[in-house]
């Protein structure tokens, strides 16, 4: 563990018991953020990227559960921490921004007593202190007349707003880590323009990490520091930002890169597809899960290939092809 | 150019806003669309852009009539679709058919593959044989790159690439001139999206089809458009050939919109400039008065704020915009 990494996870397996049986959605994860970078977890629906960032702060439900491997925080294994232990650390030193503003606000809370709760909680200020802060952080995430918008509702703001104010949430207690589960999916363009800019400038001036969750690689291109693809609840591949566009070396992250339009790219010409679908988890192919779809497949790839380095900073999952 | 096939002019629509519980009364309206005009030439792509609420999918219902506009008028291939009663716009909804956003919401999870893609053939084609009809659904089936065996499943045996194809391959039943997408391949994983978009690109040549092409992606417009137009607040802003648009974009929103989807090249990301986004989308219901984008604009001027600006002609498409309607007088002796 190098001197500046922040969060570890360490071989990170996760189950989920479902009618089907149990399903393994996250599978040997190991990965590392360090203090103040931006880390992109990429992957398609079902990859396990979003599993992976729920696990770190233990919110997987009844149905799923960590069946082996570290998540190291600092000096501390999250595995072995009680739900109360926990609770001192979400929206505390490790805060989470979701997707969906709407639902992961309370409609019946004014926003300016959701943004100051964990001030009370984590920094036992009294109510009066923490609005008079919570106002403060309205302004820091540029919501227009701080004051008056504390006393209103998730419903009487916009959706752009409504994550305004799920950052000013997440950054109250100044973590050291956040996690941002696609933030801007359900936003318009411009919108999630202004949001990403917002979370960009607000880390780099707190000196926070974040784990950016998404499935856009155009986001992730322009926001992120290094990159990790998820196929199928593994790491495929990761490396930094500049490198992993550069040069992708994986067959799933070539195919990514080639299937989206880009707006750099060559317009109306027919786009590289990858065949056929992403796997079913229940029902996993032995070996390399990525197997029946690559080009590459070979004998080699009935066996799981396991995360290796190809130079010091861009890692891989694959047998390797000609 | 070839031939227009559908031709759109000054559509408007207009829902009332009605207050009160027992005595309700119309207290104004929402102008979700308001004064919309353009052509579709047949085999063109022609795309609406737009974000949320800007009227984009309105202009779609209404064009098809599922949703009856309240000024404008919208011509299929010579016929005046508004001026026609319920029973004689019949034959023409065969001629334009939809492809939804969400393949897990428009397809009846009840209903066998068969009679989703064969639904329309009964109600409209209802002579046919039952063999002229089996034969005709497995015909469909294969051209949208699906088995013909697959007739016999219910849609959540499909993964939602496979459930879009197969609404196109209902759409395409009554061999339709004209396919309005709305948001059909934003549902959709990349790798499975850019399959759909393919096969989008090979039925247009293969059938000749049109399409009007609603999204929110602009990669996506940009990929599969000849011809594109801007939507802001119930009015389109820009419209062009797609080259003409991506890489001369005039109206100040068209660029606002340019600037803030990241291109996923972090080298050229890295050189770009942080956009500068001013603002939020005004309320529909009370959009502001003169030029609707006034408000987050940084070259708005009086002039912008009192008067709506008029569409100054460019190559096959147009910009409204005050900035380019001085220079237009000048520019348009020497354009023409």
């Amino acid at each position: 563990m190098s001197t500046n990494a922040l969060l570890r996870l360490n071989d990170l397996s996760i189950v989920f018991r479902t009618d089907r049986g149990l399903v393994r959605a996250v599978d040997s994860v190991t990965l590392q953020v360090d203090e103040g970078e931006t880390l992109a977890i990429v992957g398609e629906s079902g990859s396990g990227k979003s599993v992976t960032a729920l696990s770190i702060l233990q919110l997987l439900g009844e149905a799923g559960k960590i069946d082996r491997g570290q998540i190291m925080f600092a000096d501390d294994d999250l595995t072995t921490f009680s739900e109360s232990q926990m609770r001192n650390i979400r929206g505390n030193r490790i805060s989470m921004i979701f997707q969906e503003p709407m639902t992961s606000l309370n409609p019946v809370i004014p926003v300016g007593k959701q943004v100051a709760e964990p001030l009370v909680l984590h920094r036992d200020m009294s109510w009066k202190d923490a609005l008079t802060e919570a106002e403060a952080l309205l302004r820091t995430v540029a919501i227009p007349d701080p004051r008056a918008r504390l006393d209103e509702y998730p419903h009487q703001l916009s959706g752009g707003m409504r994550q305004r104010i799920m950052i000013a949430m997440a950054l109250a207690c100044q973590p050291k880590l956040i996690i941002a589960d696609e933030p801007t999916t359900a936003l318009d363009v411009t919108v999630q323009a202004q949001i990403l800019a917002l979370l960009k400038d607000l880390t780099h001036a707190t000196g926070a990490a974040l784990i950016l969750i998404t499935h856009d690689l155009g986001v992730v291109a322009r926001y992120a520091d290094r990159v990790a693809v998820m196929y199928a609840g593994r790491i495929v591949e990761s490396a930094s930002a500049m490198d992993l566009y550069a040069e992708p070396r994986h067959p799933y992250t070539q195919g990514l890169m080639s299937s989206i339009p880009s707006l750099d790219g060559v317009a109306g010409a027919e786009l590289t597809t990858i065949d056929g679908q992403p796997p079913d988890l229940a029902n996993l192919p032995v070996g390399c899960a990525f197997a029946p779809r690559c080009k590459y497949a070979r004998q080699a790839c009935n066996t799981t290939p396991q995360l290796t380095s190809i130079t010091d900073h861009h890692h891989w999952a694959c047998h390797g092809y000609e | 150019m070839s031939e227009v096939l559908l031709a759109v002019e000054g559509l408007k629509v207009h829902f009332p806003v009605v207050e009160g519980v027992l005595i309700s009364k119309t207290v104004g309206s929402v102008k979700a669309v308001d004064g919309v005009s353009f052509q579709i030439h047949k085999g063109e792509t022609f795309s609406l852009v737009g974000e949320s609420g800007c009227g984009k999918s309105t202009t779609a219902l209404a064009v098809l009539r599922m949703l009856d506009p309240t000024a404008g008028k919208v011509t299929f291939d010579g016929t005046d679709l508004t001026a026609l009663s319920r029973q004689s716009m019949r034959p023409y909804r065969q001629e334009m058919q939809m492809v939804y956003q969400d393949p897990f919401g428009s397809l009846n999870p009840r209903m066998k593959v068969q009679s989703i893609v064969g639904e329309p053939l009964k109600v409209h084609r209802p002579q046919m044989s039952n063999s002229d009809y089996k034969k005709r659904v497995a015909d469909l089936l294969d051209l949208v790159g699906l088995l013909p065996a697959m007739a016999e499943r219910y849609p959540h045996e499909f993964s939602g690439g496979q459930r879009q194809r197969i609404a196109i391959a209902r759409a395409l039943a009554l061999e339709p001139q004209l396919i309005i997408c709305d948001e059909a391949v934003s549902a959709l994983d990349v790798s499975i999206q850019a399959q759909v978009i393919n096969l989008l690109m090979h039925l247009q040549r293969e059938l000749g089809l049109s399409y009007l092409f609603i999204s929110h992606d602009l990669s996506v417009v940009r990929h599969i458009s000849d011809r594109v137009g801007v939507m802001y607040l119930g009015q389109i802003v820009e419209l062009k050939k797609r080259d003409d648009l991506f890489s001369n974009p005039e109206h100040p929103y068209t660029k606002t919109l340019l600037d803030a989807v990241p291109i996923a090249n972090p080298k050229l990301e890295a050189e770009r400039a942080e956009p500068r986004i001013i603002g939020e989308v005004p309320s529909v219901r009370n959009p502001p008065p003169g030029c609707r984008f006034n408000t987050r604009c940084e070259h708005a001027t009086d002039r912008c704020r009192t008067e709506a600006p008029a569409a100054t002609s460019r190559t096959a498409g147009f910009v409204a915009c005050h900035l380019f309607a001085d220079a237009a007088t000048d520019a348009s002796s020497s354009a023409a």
